[in-house]
């Protein structure tokens, strides 16, 4: 909008500049072009090596176009790890990290923009304060409780820490509710809800933006970890996609074409994520006010 | 309906504050107790442990503060805090760079934002390993993609990350094509100057560059300010990279801290020289932070138009 409007404007004031103005324009798209085109080709390549025949690989100078697609390169991750069984537990991780970011961090969010209590301001401080912190200084003490617990080669150390309100989305949902006017609740209120109920049946259902962007967050976050299950996670059957690739490399160090394969399958979920939900992952810098 | 019949009730305007006091503190219990036993327990936990010799098991063998005054003389331990440094270092004003240009030329009123945007962003939506695997086969010496469109222009490329002296910058570079999530950032800041300022310069006759440093950048400072330093944070704890492509290698050249702390603790089981490890990775990324802020009043401009 603005770039319109004064570039129109200065169209108008000096007239004569109007080629240069046009090669400015030409300059742009090409260098976006080139930028976009360097960005996307390893995407490419990942591509390329996925289908491409065995022996057309290996060939010098490379080659950029297959001969033939060989979509059965697809299969030979299938066939040397149970691959199909880390997507399970991958998304089963991922889904539970959803469910309870979704249900706990609304719960405590709106708490803390809703309701007065002694001590809040500065709880909500300490709140801020924990999403500085490296995660690292946790990693060992809670991998002694969680060995204690005997939780090893179970989602649970994955899962569990995540229905107890992480800081991050606890402070994005505080931010959006705060948006919301709290003349909504008072209405709610005299009609006999309890804060609970206001929580449940007002603030909820105005939030569906922020819980989206919320879950969508959690689920790339929960999908690509990769420190945590390569701790908790020791057993192959009960790996997820992110730590299970890692086999491959050793395993299909001489079949390149299964190897992108696997890494290109194991991106599938979270691209097609952003695609249908690309709108949230833009939201959610609104939300949170990241910008500054 | 009870609440209200309650709160209605003779005895109550004290009540009620009462009343809603106890549902802020139900409501934040699932925050409470994560904190607890997440938190701040580890916290404390961290510390003990860091005071003893343990593999968990069999041996804890109190060591007072040694791991910590050990660590100085620790060859490995200097070694991946000049590694880590050098990545930091790099990747923060690269990236930062890459996705401010990046997010400027997409808010010139170009066509298809959306779909330029999307093309930038992908890279930063696919897992860490998925990417150090692909790049791994880029930077392969001979048949990999980077040395082949070096050949063009009749450069033999180097070794990359089979080089001790690549490997690094091998590693930086991939970083930079991550920078599209800072660019989503940087996007949502430049619409977020308001137009009049634009055209108040206009007026008084301002061209594209002047507006550019008197305008944007001014106003943008804020969100570069908070990208530099989630950005610090972020590069100090660099890990799945040098694990996956060069699992710390060659010679050393890419292990960095984090990955010193889990060979120590996950690999070899010295798990208090672990913990005292990351306090100091916690002290490093406090400092330059706090460096960072201190700064921060020289060059980010809070006015609000």
């Amino acid at each position: 909008m603005s770039v319109t409007t004064d570039s129109l404007a200065t169209a108008s004031r000096r007239s004569p500049m109007r080629p240069s103005r046009l090669a400015l324009r030409v300059l742009l798209y090409l260098t976006v072009g080139l930028g976009g085109v360097i960005f996307a080709i390893p995407f490419y390549w990942m591509i390329r090596t996925a289908v491409m025949p065995a022996d057309q690989i290996y060939l010098f100078p490379p080659e950029w176009i297959p001969n033939s697609l060989h979509f059965e390169n697809f299969q030979t991750p299938f066939k040397t790890f149970p691959f199909g069984r880390w997507f399970l537990n991958s998304g089963t991780i991922a889904s539970l990290t959803v469910v309870g970011v979704v249900l706990s961090t609304s719960l405590v969010g709106y708490g803390f923009a809703r309701l007065r209590f002694p001590g809040r301001d500065i709880l909500f401080l300490v709140v801020l304060s924990t999403m500085m912190l490296p995660e690292q200084v946790r990693l060992v003490p809670t991998y002694l409780l969680f060995v204690k617990l005997g939780w090893t080669n179970t989602f649970l150390p994955l899962v569990v820490p995540t229905w107890l309100a992480p800081a991050f989305y606890v402070f994005l949902m505080r931010q959006f509710f705060m948006t919301i006017p709290p003349e909504m609740d008072d209405s709610a209120y005299i009609d006999g809800c309890s804060p609970l109920g206001v929580y449940w049946r007002i603030v909820l259902p105005l939030s569906l933006p922020a819980l989206g962007v919320a879950a969508i967050y959690a689920f790339t976050f929960a999908w690509n970890d990769f420190l945590w299950p390569l701790i908790y996670l020791t057993k192959v059957e009960v790996y997820t996609v992110a730590v299970g690739l890692r086999l491959y490399q050793s395993t299909l160090a001489t079949d390149l074409q299964a190897l992108m394969s696997a890494a290109l399958m194991s991106a599938v979920p979270t691209i097609t994520l952003f695609f249908v939900a690309q709108r949230y992952f833009v939201q959610g810098i609104v939300i949170t006010g990241l910008k500054g | 309906m009870s609440v209200v019949a309650a709160r209605r009730t003779v005895r109550k305007p004290l009540k009620r504050a009462t009343r809603e006091a106890l549902y802020g503190y139900l409501t934040i219990s699932p925050w409470l107790l994560g904190f607890l036993v997440f938190t701040i327990g580890p916290i404390v936990a961290s510390i003990g442990i860091s005071l003893f010799d343990t593999n968990f098991m069999d041996r804890w063998d109190f060591v007072g503060l040694r791991w910590y005054t050990g660590m100085v003389q620790d060859a490995l331990v200097q070694k991946a805090l000049l590694n880590t440094a050098y990545y930091s270092f790099c990747v923060v004003p690269l990236s930062t760079t890459v996705a401010l240009s990046i997010a400027v030329l997409l808010n010139q009123g170009i066509k298809g934002q959306g779909v330029w945007r999307t093309i930038y962003y992908l890279p930063s939506v696919v897992s860490g390993v998925a990417v150090a695997l692909l790049w791994r086969w880029i930077y392969h010496p001979d048949i990999g993609l980077f040395n082949s469109i070096l050949a063009w222009f009749g450069i033999e490329g180097p070794r990359w990350v089979f080089s001790e002296q690549w490997a690094m910058p091998s590693l930086i570079i991939m970083a930079a094509w991550g920078s599209g999530a800072a660019m989503l950032i940087f996007l949502a800041g430049l619409r977020g100057i308001p137009t009049a300022l634009y055209e108040a310069a206009a007026i008084d006759g301002a061209g594209t560059f002047r507006k550019f440093f008197s305008i944007t950048v001014p106003m943008l400072t804020p969100t570069i300010f908070f990208n530099v330093v989630m950005n610090i944070i972020g590069t100090w704890q660099v890990f799945t990279q040098s694990l996956v492509m060069t699992e710390g290698g060659p010679a050393n050249a890419t292990l960095t801290l984090v990955l010193y702390i889990y060979r120590k603790g996950f690999q070899q089981f010295y798990f208090g020289y672990a913990a005292a490890l990351a306090w100091l990775l916690f002290a490093i990324i406090l400092v330059f932070v706090l460096i960072a802020i201190n700064t921060a009043n020289r060059w980010v401009v809070y006015e609000r138009v």
